[in-house]
């Protein structure tokens, strides 16, 4: 299998491969946050919407036929990429923090009473604290939590005791601050042995890497559109569908009934009952391309060019700055995913952004949505260089010729 | 594009590096005031004591970039000895530097008061996310005068 020719890859990022400024290249490494589009995304979408463009589900011409047929292959797509057991088990909802919102709320109102377990982690995105916050304060249900390793991995020391009891457990395939990869398929079954429902949020996972539902035994994940080289505005909520039979809607309107009288209304199968309204067809068939891109590569030779970047990485940046830069989450990049979040002397990270930003380097300075963690690690924000399948050595070495100027500004 | 040499002035890092006033204030007689800014996490929070009406200490605890804390660090020098009218004044005219309208003063001028060291933060301006940073301290200041006014 032959590594990923990024030189070559590049071509097909307009934004990566325009011409420099001032003599610089743009070197993108937020991609945690959201990536970069290839061609294939943004011409699928512009070539839809000039040649085939039509309404979902609601019209008998061929036109709105075509667009359906586009939309349900998009469903499809989707579920071939993450081996889910049919199409029907994928709900296209605004992005995942909707996926989880959607979980979250509607399964505990649902389901779940006072006093009742969810078992989250320390490493978790607001995305899948927040919700069920909400739902503590409007149910009362008990939030427990994994808590972390010193080099940023979950603690399962005492799992089976947080598990015990548990309703639902919601926990991230990995972090998008410190890069770990969690056991998801130990975790999945250790719940599912306690009896909880599971939800991944695979929101940093999916883009990097091979996914397989089933060998994951979980009952739902979420991810976003926008990670994986397609569009905003597309989330998913992929769920079994035992689960999703059992999870009510939370949007009312049209698309999602199968009739609405004066005295009641009844609902459309899944998935469709929960896409009430108009869906982002476009946003589907530029997702649908971002698949087909990604496959084409080979989504284990996406992992394998990422931890070998993600190892490099850490390499040079402990070679170049030693004692002065602190990368959180394991040191070992068979650990973790190409998110590398760090310290940089005492340097406040939204200084060191700037500067990185005068050599053309796109950093996230921040708390990254994960407020809990930060407190953990005892920072109030730090820089996040994130990698993808166009960044290589060469962006990491401007990595470091910015640090380094960042450095001689403060007087270090 | 704008150089950094316009953002990272050398009395702005003397500031970060040496900041002035850093501390607490026993409360009462002084009031307090938290502000922080959601976007990166900064955390600040300004210590007014006034005599009658003049502020006679500023007192700033909590952590933050460069730019926020050398703004902390000079509006704590600045503001002492003012009155609470020149105080707002003051603030008035650093928004106005910062090209932030102020709800208060919306339609008025500001007034030409001599900024001093504070001149140096103009440079901020041409880094429109950074104004957030400049102003956080100057914000939180006048919440302490609110709180204390009323
Ligand atoms: C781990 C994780 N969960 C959830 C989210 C939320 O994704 P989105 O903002 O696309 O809804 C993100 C992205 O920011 C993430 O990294």
């Amino acid at each position: 299998m032959a590594a990923i020719d990024v030189d070559a890859l590049i071509q097909d990022f307009p934004l990566l491969s325009a011409a420099p400024e001032d003599g610089r290249r743009l070197v993108y490494l937020d991609s945690a946050n959201t990536s970069q589009k290839p061609n294939a995304v943004i011409d699928a979408m512009g070539r839809f919407m000039r040649e085939s463009y039509g309404p979902i589900n609601r019209s008998a011409y061929r036109l709105a036929a075509a667009a359906t047929d586009a939309y349900e292959g998009a469903r499809n797509r989707v579920a071939r990429f993450i081996n889910a057991a049919s199409a029907d088990e994928i709900v296209f909802t605004r992005n995942a923090t909707d996926a989880l919102n959607l979980f979250a709320q509607s399964w505990s109102r649902a389901h779940l009473r006072r006093g009742d377990v969810v078992v989250l982690s320390h490493m978790e995105h607001h995305a899948n604290i927040v919700p069920w916050q909400m739902m503590h304060d409007e149910i009362g249900i008990e939030l427990r939590w994994i808590p972390l390793t010193d080099d940023g991995q979950l603690d399962l020391a005492n799992l089976d005791d947080l598990l015990d009891g548990a309703s639902v457990l919601a926990v991230t395939a990995m972090s998008n601050v410190l890069g770990t990869i969690n056991p998801v398929a130990e975790l999945c079954t250790r719940a599912r042995a306690a009896g909880a429902v599971t939800m991944v949020d695979a929101c940093q996972s999916v883009p990097h890497g091979p996914t397989d539902v089933q060998a994951w035994g979980a009952d739902l994940c979420a991810f976003s559109s926008h990670k994986m080289l397609g569009p905003t505005g597309l989330g998913v909520l992929w769920g079994r569908a035992e689960i999703l039979e059992a999870l009510p809607p939370m949007i009312g309107g049209g698309n999602m009934i199968d009739d609405v009288r004066l005295d009641g209304y009844s609902c459309a199968p899944v998935p469709t009952r929960f896409e009430a309204g108009t869906g982002q067809l476009v946003e589907a068939v530029g997702l649908n391309a971002a698949i087909d891109y990604l496959d084409t590569l080979g989504m284990d030779r996406v992992r394998d060019h990422e931890r070998e970047l993600t190892r490099y990485a850490i390499d040079t940046l402990t070679a170049a700055f030693g004692d002065d830069i602190t990368i959180h989450g394991p040191s070992d990049p068979e650990l973790r995913g190409g998110v590398l979040s760090f310290a940089f002397r005492d340097l406040h990270p939204h200084d060191v952004s700037q500067i990185l930003d005068e050599y053309r380097v796109c950093v996230r300075a921040g708390h990254h949505c994960a407020k809990p963690l930060m407190r953990i690690l005892e920072a109030n924000a730090t820089v996040r260089a994130s990698l993808y399948i166009y960044n290589g050595p060469d962006d990491i070495d401007v990595l470091v010729e910015a640090l380094s100027s960042a450095g001689d500004i403060f007087g270090f | 594009m704008p150089g950094l040499e316009d953002l990272y002035r050398e009395i702005i890092l003397d500031h970060y590096k040496n900041p002035r006033n850093r501390g607490q204030l026993e409360v009462p007689p002084a009031v307090r005031a938290d502000g922080h800014n959601p976007l990166c996490g900064d955390e600040i929070t300004v210590f007014v004591e006034l005599d009658g009406d003049r502020v006679v200490r500023v007192a700033i605890d909590g952590q933050g970039c460069s730019i926020s804390q050398s703004s902390a660090s000079m509006m704590s020098q600045a503001m002492t000895g003012r009155t609470t009218d020149e105080a707002r004044a003051l603030l008035h005219r650093f928004k106005h530097m910062m090209s932030i309208a102020d709800h208060d003063h919306s339609d008025e001028p500001a007034e030409d008061i001599p900024l001093g060291d504070l001149e140096a933060l103009q440079g901020v301006v041409k880094f429109p996310v950074r104004i957030k940073c400049a102003v956080l301290a100057w914000n939180t200041l006048a919440q302490a005068l609110d709180s204390a006014a009323s």
